[in-house]
């Protein structure tokens, strides 16, 4: 099975690659890169025109398979990530149950295999049933295949216990996930605190309800010696913090997310459940941080926290309707628009956060187009402008914040092993 | 009419003279509860529904006995909090009121923006009574009623109020309505049950709205001091150390009082926690106009029902 993908730009930021060429791969792997390549048995794909990246990777996904179906299956799951230019995602383990024993993890891999139609790396629980008390069995997930250890979305409050996390994942080469947020200063909060939680009467969530956190897990950091990556940074403090740290030449990484580059909490005026997420949407000042580091190189990976909601849930008042929001197919649209259209940010830098930052962050394979790597490639155009239609999504699910927003950066063709899994209408 | 609202949602939005539309409607309808028959037709064949999320007695019973005298046919719904909890969406809530065909809905809800998203789903008209922290643009309605009938105006007073700004929304709609109209508000109250950014608030108006550290400062001087309910939840809730300190500390007694202008007038939204937010002697004293509020409180309900149902379809 041959696959030669012509005449498109080809950007790799794991070569400092951005050339114009074409691209060969043989048996799912990438095997030649050539000004020109002429063979007769392969499949065609011409990308003139066209940007030619490597596979995205999300380090951050709700597939909600085990138990909550109704919102997304792995397979939907998938699907989405493969029309949103996304090769591998990695699945938190808050599904009901909770993936935090090997035949969890398991069930997931097979699930993802049978849908074939995007790498699903599971990420195991810190504790047992993420009830931040006794470990789980973080040994046996990573032979299982666990990439990370996470309590996503509820964070471990005991201090101690997080010690021994990471030792302990330090010992089995884990990467420790920590979506920060102490849950006292956090408490009832449903949105930023700012002036417009103080508008609009809905209860806040401080910065410091998160940063403190994020100082709490680099302290850990350094005493354990363990990887610690901070998810979906929101606040102008937690990239100061993380900044320092890694001056400091720690193993700490962070992700963001593209609706916190993209919005602040003003979008929450008017009460649309679809501007409900945790961390909540911040202050333009936090916005503005967050894509300085983006600049900068402080930012490892752009992860969408991809979220799926039921819209009967979505219908809920604002404080009990659900936090989150589907990102997988909206992410390069609005990483175009947002960074490289309105903030001028190269889009190798854009790129380099969807592939090789991620598989750094987690030591995953992928994230380039290197000679013998697989043939997990994404073929977008950057200039072409769409609008956001919810109805359209591959996603089970249609909780945007971005519906009707006309954004540029489309994904035209997604390449698994060298196999297309997407290719748009 | 200066009043084209399909919806009474808050104050935030309105602008002044739809303000005073509203207010000098009120003039006139305060005569009619003065008379020995109470009624006017207006309203016949009209169908105005209060739902309560929340218990409430005096906002309800204000509206129902306002939406009465105009003749209009009322229903009061009450829902308990726990079919909030069980999730009930608002879409079927929006679905069964429409069903009942009403002309207004009346609606107090936990949480904030239930009104707003409501409205954005049914045709009648939504009035908000309250919605979590967020507004409850008819207190504050009444409570300009009263002040420019005691006071004769409202631009360039001195309002204080007091306790929790945090979670009330009389505070936050009397602290839109009072600087939109010209006055100088001043918050105080424990620095844990003031909200940041409090004194961002408003949008650039005639007035002005300040934080004060100390509520004596606040009070300072005031022709008009609005206390507010506090309730004992909080104290669990570690925002201050108990209603004995909290009396003592932030409470309206005469000798705090005196800080006041002379001829300073006290209002309080009720129901009162007497000796703790406000003595007995403050609250029954010749300054107090809480009573006023609530006879006041009719008369400003039936303008807004007036203005919103009364002129459909003219």
């Amino acid at each position: 099975m041959k696959l030669l993908i012509k005449g498109g730009r080809i950007l790799d930021p794991s070569q400092q690659m951005d050339r114009t060429a074409d691209l060969l791969a043989e048996d799912g792997m990438v095997s030649s890169i050539e000004d020109s390549i002429s063979i007769d048995d392969a499949e065609i794909f011409d990308a003139r025109g066209l940007i030619v990246a490597p596979g995205f990777i999300d380090l951050h996904v709700h597939l909600r398979e085990p138990g909550d179906e109704y919102k997304e299956t792995i397979a939907s799951g998938a699907a989405a990530a493969a029309a949103g230019g996304f090769t591998s995602v990695c699945a938190m383990p808050n599904t009901k149950p909770v993936n935090d024993n090997a035949s969890v993890t398991r069930f997931i891999i097979d699930k993802a295999r049978e849908a074939g139609l995007a790498r699903v790396y599971p990420i195991g629980a810190i504790t047992r049933e993420s009830k931040g008390e006794e470990l789980a069995e973080m040994a046996e997930m990573k032979q299982a295949g666990a990439v990370a250890v996470s309590d996503d979305g509820r964070p471990v409050m005991n201090n101690q216990v997080m010690r021994h996390a990471m030792e302990y994942a330090r010992d089995h080469r884990l990467v420790v996930v920590d979506h920060c947020q102490d849950l006292n200063l956090s408490a009832g909060g449903v949105m930023n605190e700012g002036r417009y939680s103080t508008l609009l009467g809905l209860k806040g969530m401080s910065g410091a309800a998160e940063e403190s956190h994020v100082a709490r897990d680099i302290m850990l950091a350094e005493l354990t010696g363990a990887r610690v990556h901070i998810a979906h940074v929101s606040t102008a403090g937690s990239i100061e913090l993380v900044r320092r740290a890694k001056a400091k030449r720690m193993a700490v990484t962070c992700e963001v997310t593209p609706h916190h580059l993209a919005l602040t909490d003003m979008a929450v005026v008017g009460f649309d459940t679809n501007t409900k997420m945790s961390p909540p949407l911040r202050s333009e000042d936090d916005r503005s941080a967050l894509i300085e580091a983006v600049r900068d190189g402080t930012i490892d990976a752009i992860a969408t926290d991809h979220a799926p909601h039921h819209s009967d849930e979505k219908m809920l008042d604002y404080d009990h309707a659900p936090s989150g929001v589907v990102g997988l197919e909206t992410a390069l649209g609005v990483a175009v628009t947002m960074l490289h259209q309105a903030a001028g940010i190269a889009l190798a830098r854009i790129v380099e956060m969807l592939t090789v930052g991620p598989a750094r962050a987690f030591s995953l394979h992928g994230g380039t187009l290197t000679v013998g790597s697989p043939a997990d490639i994404t073929v977008f155009d950057p200039e072409r402008e769409w609008a956001v239609n919810p109805q359209r999504f591959k996603s089970k699910s249609r909780n945007t914040p971005f519906a009707g927003m006309r954004l540029n950066g489309t994904v035209i063709a997604t390449f698994l092993s060298g196999r297309k899994v997407f290719h748009i209408e | 009419m200066t009043f084209k609202r399909k919806d009474l949602l808050g104050i935030r939005e309105l602008e002044v003279e739809e303000i005073n539309a509203i207010l000098d409607s009120a003039d006139s309808f305060k005569e009619i509860s003065t008379r020995a028959i109470k009624k006017v037709p207006t309203l016949r064949g009209k169908t105005v529904i209060n739902f309560f999320f929340e218990p409430s007695t005096r906002t309800r019973t204000s509206f129902e006995i306002a939406a009465k005298r105009l003749s209009a046919d009322t229903i009061n719904i009450s829902a308990s909090n726990s079919s909030v909890t069980k999730g009930e969406t608002l879409i079927d809530t929006a679905r069964n009121l429409e069903a009942m065909a009403p002309n207004a809905i009346v609606i107090r809800h936990p949480s904030p923006g239930a009104p707003h998203q409501l409205a954005k789903l049914i045709d009648a008209s939504i009035i908000n009574a309250g919605d979590g922290a967020h507004e409850h643009p008819t207190q504050a309605l009444l409570d300009a009623f009263t002040i420019r009938e005691q006071k004769g105006r409202i631009a360039g007073l001195q309002v204080a109020i007091i306790g929790d700004i945090m979670h009330s929304r009389v505070a936050r709609s009397n602290a839109h309505l009072l600087t939109k109209l010209g006055a100088h508000v001043r918050v105080s109250g424990p620095r844990t049950l003031i909200p940041p950014f409090y004194d961002r608030l408003i949008e650039e108006s005639e007035g002005s709205l300040t934080v004060c550290d100390r509520i004596e400062d606040a009070i300072a001087s005031s022709d008009v001091v609005m206390m507010l309910r506090i309730q004992r939840e909080r104290m669990s809730e570690a925002y201050f150390p108990s209603l004995k300190e909290y009396s003592v500390q932030y409470g309206l007694t005469l000798r705090r009082l005196e800080l006041a202008a002379p001829d300073c007038i006290v209002m309080h939204p009720g129901p009162v926690n007497r000796g703790i937010e406000i003595s007995s002697e403050v609250a029954d004293g010749t300054r107090s106009l809480i009573l006023d509020q609530v006879t006041n409180g009719v008369a400003v309900r039936m303008a807004i029902l007036f203005l919103m149902v009364g002129t459909e379809g003219e």
